[in-house]
């Protein structure tokens, strides 16, 4: 699947959109940002206060418990502050 | 008509407000909303020089979409247009342009609020300061608690 990160989650990983196979186990996005944080320093910076981070998948708002099974695209970034 | 769009591009408020009566005689109230960048805002309101405004291209489109449909569904509307702007701007460019029309002001009054409030709080965009200062550091502008709360009370 897709990840895609915005703004300071984008900065922090250091890439806008990375292709990642997560194993079976990996079923909410709550799992998907612990998965991705270990990674490596870069990707652990960016979720290491993950109550903050927001998600959708397929371009929908999601809640953290929300399941990634046939996700095509999963986006995390900071709360919006557009307007 | 209804629309949304997100462009980098300024957009022409009266021409937008217009559209939305041209043509059609049951229009009798249009509301509009414009937001501007302002300079007082800042790291410790120290001044800004500019806004660099990132958004989540096809979502962002998508979720004020919902949000109009929503407001549709809540009001007798009989158009709506939102423009959001995206990339770098300076104190005084305009940045977000929300207008809703319907045969009577109190529906046009109101969908126009709804929609700025979700807007803030749900339409994917993230605002990073530029300060006047160059030695200070600029940053992603966080999330204000009151925007939350104006969107939440649609809810109830």
């Amino acid at each position: 699947m897709k990840v895609l990160y915005f703004a300071w989650l984008r900065e922090r990983v250091g890439t806008a959109e990375e292709e990642v196979t997560p194993p079976a186990e990996v079923a909410t996005v709550a799992d998907l940002a612990r998965w991705l944080a270990g990674r490596d320093e870069a990707h652990a910076h960016a979720f290491e206060n993950a109550a903050v981070v927001r998600a959708a998948i397929d371009r929908r708002h999601v809640k953290a418990d929300a399941a990634i099974a046939g996700a095509r695209e999963v986006a995390f970034f900071p709360p919006m502050t557009g307007g | 008509m209804f629309a949304v769009r997100i462009q980098a591009e300024p957009f022409d408020a009266v021409a937008e407000s217009a559209a939305l009566g041209a043509g059609r005689t049951d229009v009798g109230a249009i509301v509009t909303f414009t937001g501007l960048c302002r300079a007082d805002a800042g790291p410790d309101g120290t001044g800004l020089a500019a806004l660099t405004l990132e958004h989540y291209p096809g979502m962002a489109e998508e979720e004020i979409e919902r949000h109009v449909e929503e407001a549709r569904r809540r009001w007798p509307l009989t158009g709506a247009v939102v423009v959001h702007r995206h990339g770098r701007l300076v104190p005084g460019d305009p940045i977000v342009f929300v207008a809703t029309a319907s045969s009577h002001r109190a529906a046009a009054f109101a969908a126009a609020e709804f929609l700025m409030d979700w807007l803030k709080t749900s339409a994917p965009f993230w605002k990073k300061e530029e300060p006047v200062d160059a030695a200070r550091p600029g940053g992603w502008v966080e999330a204000k608690a009151s925007d939350d709360a104006a969107a939440e009370r649609w809810s109830e």
